[in-house]
């Protein structure tokens, strides 16, 4: 029965993934969300499939129905004078059409369940994790890499076929975190910290970008994920702390006002980074009056800089 | 707070862009041509007289319905707009401010001031007609209900001209809505003018409520009631529930915003995601507000073409039960990705599908209504089947997306903005113009045209498929939603293109319906039946235009389908004894309520640019107008037995 | 008008269709008005904790005073329940005289609250703008204010019309709607008074 199921739960999906591919004309790459890169996206990947199989199945019944019905019962000449039945209902009909939603809903809510609480944890377990901190500042992704005391801006290298723990944070409005390539997203919120697991099965750059909408420039909030082999990225780290310059308080600090800026590498970050964070959002709302004035202009001033800069030069 | 500071904002009078140029130009057009023609052929005081003064709810109705369609082309606009943007890469039509200014706009638009008065005005003018009865329980409160509404409309839509318009989307999420990133008036607006709307829009939930629940002609037992009324009374209920919740929210935000709480800023330890609770348990259930009116509309139009009782009444009765019921325990799959536990978000998933099922019968029972009837695809009913199909795909990705882990790949996506385009235009829009053809004879006594009503339909269908299918693969692509604009080479260029063609085909369907309103009130075809369509329900048992007190009899009720079981009496040759006519008590016009909501239109405007000295002086004069209406006696009059007599022989019908 | 009702069974205030459908069309709107309040409640639960270092509950709350709120308007909703039967028995200046305890049995209510969110503002300089629980709290106990606060202005009218057109079915239905209001308040307050006074200093 087991495998039965699953068989035709892949020529379902299958079938499914073809349909669309066919209807949209690309090719599945240009598809990241049908193309899992790894076990988080596959999951989900299977899940999608499996409800677009069931949902086709609702569909063309429904339609088959439908059309016969509007076909069959349309007012033509030749049925002139026909009078209805005076039907009220059906129990044994409707009991049907209530279980097989019932049914279906029950189909779908099972697998649901289990990966809801499957992506809690590590997507694979064979390897230690690593951990990455992500904030988002207005309009830009910081990351820190605690483990190797480094930070990069506006993309993230990680190591392939090792489960990654993104710890999701924002300074400012929420962005959502989502490299669909390697699985679903995550909002970041001011002073609430979230984790998300994510692993790339093989090396390869993967577009993240914010789903959230965060303002002016939120739709340039784009990043990439290179995920590289665990020797590659080891020496990535390395060069990285060797070649890379330091990273202020103040630079810091100016990272989280808003603005734009290009991918920036650093070979550290300010200890008491995560309390400027928290000092930074409870700024919020603190003093309107003064914020109001104050940083209304500084605001203006730093997003004009910005307007026209590329953001993709190293 | 400083009551006597009146600091002016940066810019006070919007100027900087050549489309609001253009808007401003306009308007101000329009309003000159409207004075004129107004002061040319004298008509100031029938627009008095008749129109803003009045209480009779069929008058409301035929503004409330207006009045959305105006919004309807305000926020069409909007859209065509923000699809000429993203028809190709790199666009550079619309910078990122001016579109999410759009964006944001069109969505409360959209949902605030053009789907709730369009369902609003269905029921006004079909509710009462329908029940047997002369008018609403509160015909005053009615008329409060509809200025509210449309003050709160004009509040929102004065902002793009005067101040700048809300740009936080219409979902308004904190920290990016409150005043440290979002110190303009443009939110204020956004505040100010929902919750004046709001007050009408529960003002009208509370009025339906008992009207449907107290004011039943004799004999209509609650399962002999239509399906409209019976989804009115549901809606009322949600309202009822909803609402209060959306007042309580607008208000903390605007206290944050205007008086420095801390409700939803992260200083003082206030919780943005707070707001997104809030907003959502209300915005859930607004969503079943707009929808369930429509399928009450949907079971009509579809029993009357079909020829046909409505298959499975009870069963269609209970299912917008439990869709009411789900519908407030599903609020969080509006945001499955801000970091719930999984028992939260399983939980979430499972009540979400679970509104498949009541919904699913729904659908089986309306194509067995159609099956071995006789159908006639008469406009309304072309509306209603292009319903069925395009809100089953609407409604199965509803349920894709109510997985949660695959939720995590489609949110904010296009995918879930195809999705609920396919929700609201498929169900509610097609609702609402379902209903407005299928009443329009009642509510002004001729038809709209009917072979412009097919060009209307088919494009407009076509034209939303064409517009909104390829969105679901762009979700999958990567697409995310309030974008303003995209690179090239993503593979995302042909479906953008197709969408925005789709789009302006919706655009020249609506404008054939806007045209054909115009042709037909000049050259339609007249009823002079009160029944055009063979309908089954008592709103074809009067004229069309109906009286202004709807009955001269208030009709007696023997079951299910009122007036078509008169039919077949009749048919069979039975004569009715009419009962003599006696006078009718009626209310009075009273233009309070125009004046009260002005009022809260003055209050609004200066809270919205922190005057508060004219926001209080606006307040105070909503008061004085409550104080005046408390010492109101002499409210009702009495329509003679004479007049009835003459007004019923005018028709006809003596 | 007569003043006594000739139907023992209906009371006047529900002799009239249109009486019938205004009280049970303030019936429905209570409802919303619960649904509201149930929201600030909501609202209030969640940051009661959020001080951001500043006062809590049980630094700002004093037992007496909001114990002699508590009795003035609890006394206030008897005496508005003395003034309507006093209606039902046609009894006019009876009903005048204890709705006008209960307006001064309010306004004392009133009173004392000012006094006590002046308090508050002065002595342990406790604003709406420290911290959401105080801007929940003050939200929440001000808009239960602005009601009470309206319902007195509210009454007084109603008892101005009552002295001009005596006890009719307009009148007196209003009468019994403005006592539905002021009970339905003291419910609220009840409410508050254990959720946030007594759940208050309790920690």
């Amino acid at each position: 029965m087991v495998t039965l199921g699953k068989r035709l739960r892949r020529w379902l999906a299958f079938a499914g993934l073809t349909a669309l591919l066919v209807m949209t004309g690309c090719s599945r790459e240009q598809i990241p969300v049908l193309n899992p890169q790894g076990p988080v996206a596959q999951k989900q990947y299977d899940l999608i499939m499996w409800s677009i199989a069931l949902m086709t199945i609702v569909i063309v019944a429904v339609f088959a129905l439908f059309t016969y019905v509007l076909i069959k019962y349309r007012a033509k000449p030749e049925n002139e004078g026909y009078n209805p039945p005076d039907q009220h209902g059906s129990r044994l009909l409707e009991t049907i059409w209530t279980l097989i939603p019932v049914i279906i809903v029950i189909a779908l809510a099972i697998p649901t369940v289990k990966v809801t609480y499957d992506l809690e944890k590590p997507p694979s377990q064979h390897k230690e994790p690593v951990t990455i901190k992500v904030t988002s500042a207005n309009w830009k992704w910081i990351f820190r890499y605690p483990e190797e005391g480094i930070s990069t801006v506006n993309y993230v290298n990680i190591p392939a076929d090792v489960p990654v723990k993104f710890e999701l944070d924002a300074v400012g409005p929420m962005n959502s975190f989502w490299v669909p390539e390697l699985g679903g997203q995550e909002y970041t919120m001011p002073d609430m910290e979230m984790a998300m697991w994510l692993e790339a099965d093989k090396p390869g750059t993967y577009t993240g970008r914010s789903a959230s909408y965060s303002g002016e420039h939120f739709t340039h909030m784009t990043f990439n994920v290179n995920a590289q082999s665990e020797k590659d990225y080891e020496k990535w780290v390395n060069k990285v702390k060797k070649t890379a310059p330091k990273q202020s308080e103040a630079e810091f600090r100016k990272l989280l006002e808003p603005g734009r800026v290009p991918e920036m590498t650093f070979s550290s970050y300010p200890k008491n980074a995560d309390e400027i964070e928290v000092e930074k959002n409870r700024e919020d709302g603190l003093d309107r009056y003064e914020n109001r004035q104050g940083g209304h202009h500084e605001h203006q001033e730093h997003t004009g800089h910005m307007n026209h800069e590329g953001h993709q030069s190293h | 707070m400083n009551l006597f500071e009146f600091k002016m904002p940066e810019h006070f009078i919007i100027w900087n862009d050549p489309l609001i140029k253009g808007a401003w130009v306009s308007i101000i057009l329009a309003t000159l041509g409207i004075v004129f023609v107004l002061t040319y052929f004298k008509k100031w005081k029938w627009l008095w007289d008749e129109w803003l003064t009045t209480v009779d709810h069929k008058k409301i109705g035929i503004m409330y319905i207006i009045a959305s369609l105006l919004m309807l082309f305000r926020g069409g606009a909007d859209a065509l707009l923000m699809r000429t943007q993203l028809a190709f890469p790199d666009m550079k039509f619309l910078n990122a401010q001016h579109y999410n200014e759009i964006f944001t706009t069109h969505g409360t638009l959209m949902i605030l001031f053009m789907a709730m008065p369009f369902i609003i005005g269905m029921m006004n003018i079909a509710i009462p007609l329908q029940l047997g009865t002369r008018d609403v329980a509160f015909p005053y409160l009615n008329a409060m209900s509809f200025w509210l509404f449309f003050f709160g409309a004009m509040l929102f839509n004065i902002s793009f001209v005067i101040g700048g318009s809300p740009d936080a989307g219409w979902t308004s999420y904190t920290p990016l809505a409150g005043s440290e990133y979002d110190p303009g008036p443009g939110q204020n607006y956004y505040l100010l003018a929902l919750q004046i709307a709001g007050i009408g829009t529960l003002m009208t939930g509370v009025n339906f409520l008992v009207t449907i629940v107290k004011m039943r002609a004799p004999g209509m037992t609650l399962m002999r009631m239509p399906m409209f009324a019976w989804s009115t009374l549901i809606t009322s209920v949600i309202i009822i529930f909803a609402f209060p919740v959306l007042t309580v929210a607008l208000a903390l935000m605007t206290f944050d915003r205007l008086f420095g709480t801390h409700f939803f800023t992260i200083s003082g330890d206030g919780s943005p995601m707070m707001w997104a609770n809030l907003f959502w348990v209300w915005g859930h259930p607004e969503v079943y507000i707009v929808i369930l009116p429509a399928f009450g509309i949907f079971s009509e139009i579809i029993s009357t073409f079909a020829r046909k009782r409505l298959f499975g009444y009870n069963a269609m009765v209970y299912s917008m039960v439990a869709i009411s019921a789900l519908s407030f325990i599903v609020w969080l799959h509006h945001f499955f990705t801000m970091g719930n536990t999984p028992a939260i978000n399983s939980f979430f998933s499972v009540s979400t599908m679970a509104i498949a099922i009541p919904t699913g019968v729904k659908l089986f029972n309306w194509l067995f209504t159609l099956y071995k009837g006789r159908i006639e695809l008469k406009a309304p009913m072309l509306w209603a089947m292009g319903f069925i199909p395009t809100f089953l795909i609407g409604g199965v990705t509803g349920v894709m997306l109510a997985l949660a882990p695959a939720d995590y790949q489609y949110h904010n996506s296009y995918f879930l903005v195809s999705h609920f385009h396919y929700v609201l235009i498929g169900g509610t829009v097609f609702g609402m113009l379902a209903g407005m053809y299928y009443w329009w004879p009642k509510m002004f006594g001729h038809m709209l045209d009917e072979r412009m009503g097919k060009w209307a339909f088919w494009l407009f269908t076509i034209g939303f498929n064409v517009c909104f299918f390829p969105q679901y693969p762009l979700g999958l692509m990567g697409m995310t939603r309030r974008m303003y604009t995209y690179p090239e080479g993503l593979g995302w260029d042909g479906l953008n293109l197709l969408s925005t063609i789709g789009a302006f085909m919706m655009g020249v369907g609506f404008l054939i319906i806007a045209y054909s309103i115009y042709w037909s009130a000049r050259y339609g075809e007249r009823d002079t039946t009160g029944d055009p369509w063979n309908g089954r329900t008592l709103e074809w048992a009067t004229t069309s235009p109906a009286p202004v007190y709807n009955f001269a009899h208030i009709p007696k009720v023997e079951g299910q389908d009122a007036f078509w079981l008169m039919k077949q009496k009749r048919k069979k040759g039975k004569k009715e004894k009419t009962p003599e006519l006696k006078r009718i008590h009626m209310p009075k016009d009273s233009g309070r309520p125009f004046v009260f909501s002005f009022f809260w239109f003055v209050a609004g405007f200066g809270f919205v640019f922190e005057w508060h000295l004219i926001g209080f002086a606006g307040l105070l004069g909503v008061l004085a107008c409550m104080l005046l209406r408390s010492f109101e006696y002499d409210d009702h009059y009495y329509i003679e037995v004479d007049e009835i007599k003459r007004t019923e022989a005018a028709a006809g019908r003596l | 008008m007569a003043t006594q009702n000739n139907h023992a069974s209906t009371p006047l205030e529900y002799s009239t269709e249109e009486g019938r459908l205004k009280i049970f069309g303030f019936w429905v709107f209570l409802g919303a008005e619960i649904v509201l309040f149930a929201t600030l409640f909501a609202t209030y639960l969640t940051y009661q904790h959020a001080t951001a270092g500043g006062p809590t509950p049980q630094d700002l709350f004093v037992v007496k005073d909001f114990m002699i709120e508590t009795l003035l308007l609890l006394a206030s909703s008897f005496t508005c329940g003395l003034a309507i039967y006093e209606m039902r028995r046609g009894n006019q200046k009876a009903l005048l005289l204890w709705y006008i305890v209960t307006l001064l049995l309010g306004a004392g209510f009133l009173y004392f609250e000012i006094h006590e969110f002046f308090m508050y503002v002065t002595e342990e300089g406790a604003t709406m703008q420290t911290s959401a629980f105080l801007s929940s709290f003050f939200v929440l106990l001000g808009t239960h204010g602005a009601h009470v606060t309206l319902g007195i202005f509210w009454i007084i009218l109603l008892l101005i019309q009552l002295q001009k057109r005596g006890i009719t079915p307009v009148t007196s239905r209003k009468l019994f709607v403005a006592g539905l209001y002021w009970h339905f308040l003291d419910v609220v307050w009840i409410f508050i008074y254990t959720l946030v006074y007594l759940m208050g200093v309790a920690g």
